[in-house]
């Protein structure tokens, strides 16, 4: 976190007597003693509860007086077999999601930035950044109106007048490692471009004005301006990006494809798994096993990835 | 200035990309509302299209039919939108204030469990069974609003640092020396003077209040207590259900379930509320997007 410049805040309290100084602040830890408790039960319950991972659940017993049972619970998701696939996907959509994230980003950020129009530029951010209102459940349903076996327009309208067969898209493997990146791509290419617009609108104007004077033409400017001066929020969010590799979007891979069983071997995630071994399997040991080995690998990636920030950039590293 | 050939090729460009982007944007959500309209059999012949030829308010009339419950999911959605709002912006602001104090006691410890809530969390699992089994939130409203969603480390952090760095000493100083206590400050001075950090951080908060599903699928089974957006994903999964035990359906009554078009016309009703404020609000949404990202 970066460490802004305090204003002096309030009037030194008496600084003498312990009881006088404890006196003078209760009314502060009264007002944080509602976000003090919710971070508590929201966030510290949980990670005890982590020791779920190592036992064998019984609901009626509890979180913490369930008997243990060592490491069967890895046991048995190792033997399940889903763990390589799982692992697999989450990491290789991640991959390509940063990938032609940040490329995509970059482009429209930029081009943004060269409209003149100031109308249109807002009109463009605007529209751009709609798709990332929607939640997961509302895209779902516009994916569904595109591929739907029997009404679908892909199937309807285009495939029929080429007189192509019409495909089962939510019974076909082999579409969906695009159709997932499109969906990604298409909700949240405003957010990222939003991001490295504004970056891009921070970059001094007098450096383009003096590149122009000596004759650099635009895009001579773009690369050697605009782009070296984008490197930090890249990084930024590159690293950002890293720390999340086992975490998915939960929504995305369990709404978009319908959570249908054929589709699994390319759609299913660590957090897809996660719940439905809780919900339908009715397993929680097994859930909670593949969301200790998440935890974990995620806590390490982000200090390997803060430890990365600091030796690039001290000033951009978290802690 | 003299605009080089280049330069105009370069416009050019970037109106034709970010305009065909914006088509792209948009074009899925004018489909969703044509199918909506479009008459049920002429989309099972013809499928959905962008220029229905035979339009039909059935859809629409469904809705209205079923207002007891879908008026009723609405209902749910828009209570939790605004409750979970107001007492995340209370709760956050309430503790970013303690925490912008510049010599509270034990500061620095709560930053750092702050932080820690950042790098690591328990995961899922036991997150579920303590709301479920312990605090009992299945099934109750406070199961759509409290878990994950109240305040988290980042907003409270970002509202501190607004606190530190916006509010002029000089205010402080006066308000102190009419005798003011800390409640009357936060209420009276702080809050009036943080009106664009709350103003957004407030949003991204409805926004995320309006789409949240999560919770509903895991604390709430009672469809009394349906939001919008779970309505919707309880709908796929009955369908879904239906799709994959065809023939051995027993209790459930086929013809009360909503057609694919009926579905989407719920779904069209679900965004509406969001793409009319959305306009108004973008200047915020973007900016918390922007504080969110950068120092995420």
């Amino acid at each position: 976190m970066q460490n802004v410049k305090q204003t002096k805040a309030l009037r030194h309290p008496p600084r003498k007597k312990m009881r006088g100084r404890w006196k003078w602040y209760l009314p502060f830890y009264l007002m944080m003693l509602p976000g003090l408790l919710y971070i508590l039960i929201n966030n510290y319950l949980p990670m005890a509860g982590i020791v779920v991972a190592f036992k064998k659940v019984n609901y009626r017993l509890g979180l913490f007086a369930s008997p243990w049972n060592g490491i069967d619970n890895f046991k048995f998701l190792f033997k399940s077999g889903s763990l390589g696939t799982m692992l697999r996907n989450t990491i290789l959509y991640n991959v390509v999601f940063i990938v032609i994230g940040t490329v995509l980003a970059v482009a429209v950020a930029i081009m943004l930035n060269e409209i003149r129009q100031k109308f249109a530029s807002r009109l463009y951010q605007t529209l751009i950044l709609m798709p990332y209102l929607m939640s997961m459940v509302i895209v779902s349903y516009l994916v569904f109106a595109f591929l739907s076996g029997e009404t679908g327009y892909i199937n309807n309208s285009i495939l029929k007048p080429l007189g192509l067969q019409p495909i089962s898209f939510y019974q076909e493997q082999a579409y969906w490692p695009f159709i997932l990146v499109f969906v990604h791509t298409w909700k949240n290419i405003g957010f990222t471009s939003i991001v490295y617009f504004a970056a891009v609108v921070g970059i001094s104007k007098e450096l383009y004005e003096s590149a122009s004077v000596e004759g650099a033409t635009k895009l001579q400017q773009i690369r050697h301006i605009t782009l070296p001066s984008l490197k930090p929020t890249v990084i930024t969010m590159f690293i950002l990006s890293i720390s999340k590799m086992f975490f998915s979007d939960f929504g995305l891979f369990y709404q978009v494809p319908k959570n249908s069983g054929i589709l699994y071997p390319v759609t299913q995630t660590i957090d897809t798994y996660v719940y439905n071994a809780l919900m339908n399997q009715n397993n929680p040991g097994m859930s909670a096993a593949a969301g200790f080995i998440q935890s974990i690998a995620g806590c390490i990636l982000v200090i390997l990835a803060n430890a990365l920030i600091r030796r690039i950039s001290r000033e951009d590293a978290m802690f | 200035m003299i605009v080089s050939k280049q330069e105009r090729v370069i416009q050019i460009i970037s109106h034709i990309v970010l305009g065909l982007m914006c088509v792209c944007a948009v074009i899925p959500f004018w489909l969703l509302l044509a199918a909506s309209f479009s008459d049920s059999s002429y989309a099972v012949a013809e499928g959905y299209k962008f220029f229905p030829e035979a339009l039909s308010l059935d859809a629409y009339s469904y809705i209205l039919n079923q207002w007891a419950q879908i008026g009723r999911a609405y209902g749910v959605t828009i209570v939790v939108t605004i409750v979970g709002t107001l007492s995340s912006l209370l709760i956050t602001s309430m503790m970013a204030y303690g925490l912008s104090q510049k010599n509270l006691p034990g500061k620095k410890l709560i930053t750092v469990l702050l932080l820690i809530t950042m790098l690591f969390n328990g995961g899922i699992v036991p997150q579920y069974m303590i709301y479920s089994n312990y605090l009992h939130l299945k099934n109750t409203l406070l199961g759509l609003i409290v878990p994950n969603l109240l305040t988290n480390a980042f907003t409270i952090i970002l509202v501190r640092n607004y606190f530190q760095t916006s509010i002029p000493y000089e205010l402080l100083e006066a308000m102190q020396m009419d005798g003011a206590g800390p409640f009357r400050i936060f209420w009276k001075l702080i809050l009036p003077l943080s009106k664009p950090i709350l103003a957004t951080v407030g949003i991204m908060s409805a926004v995320t209040y309006w789409n949240d599903w999560n919770n509903g699928l895991y604390y709430i089974t009672d469809s009394k207590l349906f939001s919008v957006q779970q309505l919707l994903n309880e709908m796929n999964n009955n369908i879904l259900f239906m799709a994959n035990n065809a023939g051995q359906l027993a209790g459930v009554d086929v013809t009360t379930l909503p057609t694919a078009t009926m579905r989407l016309a719920i779904a069209a009703v679900a965004i509406v509320p969001i793409m009319i404020a959305y306009p108004f609000f973008q200047k915020y949404f973007s900016k918390g997007i922007v504080m969110g990202a950068v120092k995420g």
